[in-house]
């Protein structure tokens, strides 16, 4: 059972209009894996992390979340959409961190966090607030519970972000570009945070071009460009010896 | 080892320059511009106090007037009822505007062109007059089905029912157009990280959205509060006995129409500004987490401004130690 991939797409994918975005993207992550994704602007990244959890539906393909249906229930060969309560409760155990943060800037650190729990889980708020303090402090902002968004730097803002998705005990964690809206200094502490999110034993999705951090802590590198993985394989591989042309010209571009 | 002439790091610190005490530039355009209009004030205040046919004393003698304190209050409960009802149904409107089924946005759309759209002077004579319409007022199954409670339109939609519709849903219109565009001045981002949260359409509407839209949203809503008060004044066509009716009504009788209009329009103006400060602290309240917006108090900024105006001659008088 414990075989079954935390991740798994199969040929997923998404149009929107007459743009083909996602043209057949095939991965999987298995538990406790850490998965960088990189490539070009415009090639899809943002747009797979919202399919996994059901933001955006998929037009072909299969995306399995540990090992069921993303967004679809399948009886026999046929698919039944699910409805937006079983949507929600599935989403739920998916965390996400984005590129622009975006926290509730009317509520503070700790009500940032709390939140989900309260009103999706039916956690009792107490209860919630000694977690959110502890998930904070695990990211090294205790002392910051009571400020507000607008007070925290972007880098203690993300890291506030990232306790909100763990406060909903996910079991799958997406990054989009978690850390490319920062000043270079404080890129490092988010990293941090993740690296050791990571050693944990957290799944993880992370769309990077911090080559230094998929490097040390990812189990598996995908290229993709203009909605296809072009490349995957061990970070050292992909890296080191890209196959590809296009791979190397973009890598000579980050590195 | 440190160099001569050359301090190092600390001494910086220490030798902060004098603080800047220049003569400030005069205007004399100013002074002269503020004499100007000192004059005027004067002249205006001398002749609206020296003037009989202001009728102060009668003025005095009906502003506490049980009769116009009845219309006092009776304006107060039309303008709560009706901003209440217009701002439930505003937003009702503007999340069904939002809606992805277009037969629901469109229906707002169309509700929103109906009553922006007409004059609410008309919308309040035709409340009043919906019994010719409907003599029958009943709640059941429509299409003939069972009536559960039915009743004669007279009874049921009194003027102050009639006044209370008619602001009430016109204001709904206006409302739901705030409403929208507070809902719209809110990042997508919010929604969608609510979302990846698990929250539900609603959750994130109620919680996430429209607490932030809300700083959008009080401003205009302030604005309309304080001209629903005075909208209320039409509603003395349909002889609702409010502020303005009741002075009416005491001025058909001894005849002193300018007293009593100012009695009316100071209990306005009176309203008016207490209305304008509470909107002070409401905006204060939702600007949390903001830089932007009001931080002080109306009292802070009060204090603030006259101490801005006090000389500084004094100030430095006081403040040498
Ligand atoms: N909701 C949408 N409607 C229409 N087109 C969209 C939508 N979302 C994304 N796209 C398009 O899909 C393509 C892929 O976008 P996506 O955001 O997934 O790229 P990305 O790889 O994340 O790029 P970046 O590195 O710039 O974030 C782009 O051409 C974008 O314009
Ligand atoms: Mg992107």
């Amino acid at each position: 059972m414990t075989d079954v991939p935390m991740l798994k797409a199969e040929a997923v994918c998404k149009r929107f209009g007459r743009l083909e975005v996602l043209q057949g993207i095939t991965l999987e992550v298995r538990r406790g894996e850490v998965m960088c994704l990189l490539g070009p602007s415009g090639s899809g990244k943002s747009t797979f992390l919202r399919c996994i959890n059901h933001l955006e539906k998929i037009d072909a393909g299969r995306l399995r979340v540990d090992g069921e249906l993303v967004g679809y229930r399948e009886e026999g060969d046929k698919l039944y959409e699910l409805r937006e309560a079983d949507v929600i409760r599935k989403r739920a155990e998916i965390g996400m961190v984005f590129q622009r943060f975006n926290l509730f800037p009317h509520m503070t650190a700790l009500e940032n966090v709390v939140e989900a729990p309260v009103l999706v889980k039916r956690v009792p708020r107490a209860r919630a607030a000694e977690r959110g303090r502890e998930l904070l402090d695990r990211v090294g902002l205790g002392d910051r519970t009571e400020s507000y968004p607008a007070q925290l730097s972007g880098g203690q803002q993300q890291r506030v972000a990232i306790a909100r998705a763990l406060a909903m005990d996910p079991k799958l964690m997406l990054f989009d570009e978690p850390t490319s809206a920062l000043d270079p200094e404080l890129v490092g502490d988010v990293l941090d945070v993740m690296r050791r999110l990571a050693e944990a034993g957290m799944t993880m999705v992370v769309v990077t071009h911090e080559i230094g951090f998929a490097r040390g802590a990812a189990d598996s590198v995908v290229f993709m460009d203009a909605g296809v993985v072009v490349e995957s394989g061990p970070p050292s591989e992909v890296f080191d010896n890209p196959r590809h042309e296009r791979t190397r010209a973009f890598l000579s571009k980050v590195l | 080892m440190a160099a001569i002439g050359q301090p190092a790091q600390e001494p910086q610190h220490l030798a902060r320059p004098e603080e800047i005490r220049a003569v400030p530039v005069r205007h004399p355009g100013r002074w002269i511009a503020s004499a100007l209009v000192l004059l005027l004030i004067v002249v205006a205040v001398h002749s609206v106090a020296t003037n009989p046919r202001f009728g102060w004393g009668t003025v005095g003698d009906y502003l506490f007037d049980a009769r116009i304190l009845r219309g006092l209050a009776l304006t107060l409960e039309l303008t709560a009822i009706a901003m209440v009802v217009g701002i439930a149904l505003g937003v009702l409107l503007a999340v069904m505007r939002l809606s992805p089924n277009p037969l629901v946005a469109g229906t707002s759309s169309f509700y929103i062109w109906l009553f922006r759209g007409t004059p609410v002077l008309v919308q309040i004579l035709f409340w009043s007059f919906i019994s010719a319409l409907y003599p029958r007022i009943s709640l059941g199954v429509p299409f003939g089905g069972p009536e559960l409670v039915s009743g004669n339109a007279n009874t049921i939609i009194t003027p102050f029912v009639a006044a209370v519709l008619a602001l009430g849903l016109n204001e709904g219109a206006y409302m739901a157009e705030i409403v929208r565009a507070g809902i719209l001045s809110v990042d997508e981002g919010q929604s969608e990280a609510a979302q990846a949260l698990g929250m539900t359409r609603l959750q994130t509407m109620r919680r996430i959205v429209l607490p932030q839209a809300m700083r959008v949203i009080i401003p205009p809503t302030g604005n309309e509060t304080i001209s629903m008060l005075k909208t209320t004044a039409l509603v003395s066509v349909i002889a609702t006995q409010e502020l303005l009716y009741s002075a009416q009504l005491i001025y058909a009788v001894n005849y002193r129409q300018i007293p009593l209009l100012l009695v009316a329009s100071i209990w306005y103006l009176t309203v008016t500004s207490v209305l304008s400060v509470g909107q002070y602290y409401i905006e204060r309240h939702f600007g949390r987490g903001t830089s932007r917006g009001p931080r002080m108090t109306p009292w802070q900024r009060l204090r603030m401004n006259l101490r801005y105006i006090r000389p500084p001659q004094r100030r430095e008088e006081g403040a040498t130690p």
